[in-house]
Parts: structure tokens; sequence; C-alpha cells
């Protein structure tokens, strides 16, 4: 086992676990510093700011529904982590030259060709759907992935069973169909 | 800004930082993991849980954190999951990932996080419906693995962590 990888990435597991050392020392930081334990998370903020975008072009209609009153519509410390993830990919992707302008990626482009056009129609849809998805299950990879495994919770792990098991399924629909 | 607010910076940024090192965020990663043909993205983030299990665990034991289990609806988790999956495999992100790979180039990801935002405000007009069907079909409510099972979690997670470690030693053998 090599501590860089072919590409010049970190070992998986040693970046892994770095990540498990963040997330002890976010959970810690949160509750001394904000009062209130937060757990790493990402997909509330998506409601955030779609209800930040729409109350711009109709303020009535978020102020009286229901889930964004229930989510609070604010920027909050989730919202800041997760402006913080771009901000730090491009840190750490310019410092290793592996910031790479892609608009098709390559699986996509071996099955679907290499227009942008299609993969912006499947890029959009597929986050529509999983979306809601999210929102529904209440959590996305890093809510129920990391922070829900991390104390065993039990809709977590049924969480990531459905979340890989069905994706599994549909890659395999999806991108299956090569010659190799 | 507020502490809060840049709190959620400083992590961010070392959180983004970790998933770019570790190459988990681009597409062909993902959706390599679905059709397990590349294991990168389960190593890192079975890695990240093995470690944050244990000092989230003892740091909640001495209640120095609290727990905040998601609620074990049934429909809710089962079809959302479900949802969430088909969703991801189409997309080739995930929403924190997403984010993720616009910083390190990846422009495509902004028709995802379009989407995502789209997909968010109309699951804002769904919420009603939802909350009297498929959200009240069956509730369990915010339990964890050691209250479900009835045992202590600090037998759990040694289980937990041999199986993975030996889950781990096998992706080597088989250099996936």
């Amino acid at each position: 086992m090599k501590w860089k990888t072919a590409d010049g990435g970190w070992n998986p597991y040693l970046a892994g676990a770095l990540l498990g050392l963040l997330a002890i020392v976010s959970v810690f930081a949160t509750t001394q510093l904000l009062g209130k334990t937060s757990y790493l998370g990402a997909s509330t903020t998506f409601v955030r700011a779609a209800g930040i975008l729409e109350r711009t072009i109709a303020p009535d209609r978020v102020a009286t529904n229901e889930y964004y009153t229930e989510t609070k519509v604010r920027v909050d410390w989730q919202f800041m982590l997760v402006i913080g993830i771009v901000l730090g990919a491009f840190i750490s992707s310019t410092a290793d030259k592996s910031f790479k302008l892609e608009g098709v990626p390559p699986t996509w482009e071996e099955r679907f060709g290499p227009s942008v056009g299609k993969r912006a129609v499947g890029a959009f849809v597929g986050g529509i759907i999983a979306m809601v998805g999210a929102r529904l299950a209440d959590g996305c990879p890093s809510g129920h992935g990391l922070s829900g495994m991390m104390q065993l919770s039990v809709s977590s792990f049924v969480a990531l069973v459905m979340f890989f098991g069905v994706g599994a399924l549909v890659a395999r629909i999806v991108y299956g169909r090569r010659v190799s | 800004m507020n502490t809060g607010q840049w709190l959620g910076l400083v992590t961010g940024v070392l959180f983004g930082f970790l998933l770019q090192k570790g190459r988990v965020l681009r597409f062909d990663k993902q959706v390599g993991a679905m059709l397990l043909k590349d294991m990168t993205i389960f190593k890192f983030m079975l890695s990240s849980i093995l470690v944050g299990m244990v000092g989230i665990l003892l740091l909640s034991n001495f209640e120095i954190v609290t727990l905040s289990h998601k609620p074990m609806n049934v429909g809710a988790v089962l079809l959302g999951g479900a949802l969430f999956g088909v969703g991801w495999a189409v997309m080739g992100f995930c929403p924190g990932t997403s984010l993720g790979a616009l910083g390190e180039g990846r422009w495509h990801a902004v028709f995802a996080i379009m989407g995502m935002v789209a997909g968010a405000a109309l699951y804002a007009e769904l919420y009603p419906v939802l909350k009297s069907t498929v959200l009240a079909w069956k509730d369990f409510g915010k339990i964890g693995l050691p209250e479900a099972m009835g045992i202590s979690q600090w037998v759990i997670v040694p289980f937990f962590w041999v199986g993975i470690i030996a889950l781990f030693f096998w992706f080597e053998k088989k250099r996936v």
C-alpha cells in the first residue's frame, strides 16, 4: 500500500481517517462554541438555498411554506460548511495540479457521447430526483453515510444500503452497456 | 459573519480538502463505486466512519456531545433512499461532493447543483402531501443500533472494526 495514489492523491484510507478526526473535532467544536452539537451534512443547505432564491420572486410562498418554516431559511453553520467544500477542493486541486476543467466525465462520454447538453440534462434531472430522495430520507451520504453511521443510527444503516443498493442497480442499467 | 458561519466555513474548507485529496469527488469515482469497479469511495468513507465512530461515541458517553439520530421513518428512509440511489447514479455526485467537484473544475456539477436546488424546492411543495402519506406510515423514531439490539455500543464497535478491516484486506488482495 502506498501513501500516494497513481494520480497524485492521498491514500484513501489515510484521507478517510483524517476526515474521521475532522468529524470528531467538528462535533466537539460546534458543541463548545455554538452550544449545540452539529454533525457534518450537506443536503439541508440545498433547501435553504432554494428558499433564499425563491424568496426573491415569491416571498409569501416561502414564508407560508411549512417545510421552509421548519427548516429555517438562513445562512447557517452548515450552509457555510458547504461553501467551504468548494474552496477546500479548489485549494487542494490547484496545489497538486489535479484541477481540471471538465464538462463531460469519461464514463458518461463512453456511454452517451461528448454532448454537454445531454450531460447537463442528466445531471439536472438526476439532481432533482436525488434531492427529493435525500430530503425524504432526511439525509445524504454525508448526513446519513458519514455522520449517522458514526453514531450507529438505525436509519443511516438502512438509508446507506438503499443509496448504494439502488445506485448500483441503476448504474448497471445506465452505464452497463459497454463492449469491455 | 457570526461564529457559527466562520466555524462552518473553516470546517468546510478542511472537509473539501480531504474529499479532494481522497479523490472521491469525481463522477467516475462515484459511478465506479456503484459499478463495483473502483472501491476508493468505500475505502474513504468506511475509514472515516471507523475513526469518527470511536471519538463521537466516546464524547457522547462522557456527555460532552449529544447524539442526533435521524428518525427511522420506514417509508421515508426506504422510498427516499431508493429515489436518492436513482438520482445519484444518473447525476454521479452526491450533494456534498457536487460542490467539491465544482471546486476542482468539473463544471458540469453546476447542472447537478441546479437540479438539486430545484429538487429541494419541489420537495418543499410536496411536503404537505408526503407528511400525510409516506411520512405517516410507520416511524420508529430516533433510534440507535445499541438500543434497537439491546447491546452496548462498545460490543458493536469492535465487531464493526473487525468486519470493515477484513473488507479492507479483501479490497487490497483483489486490488480494486
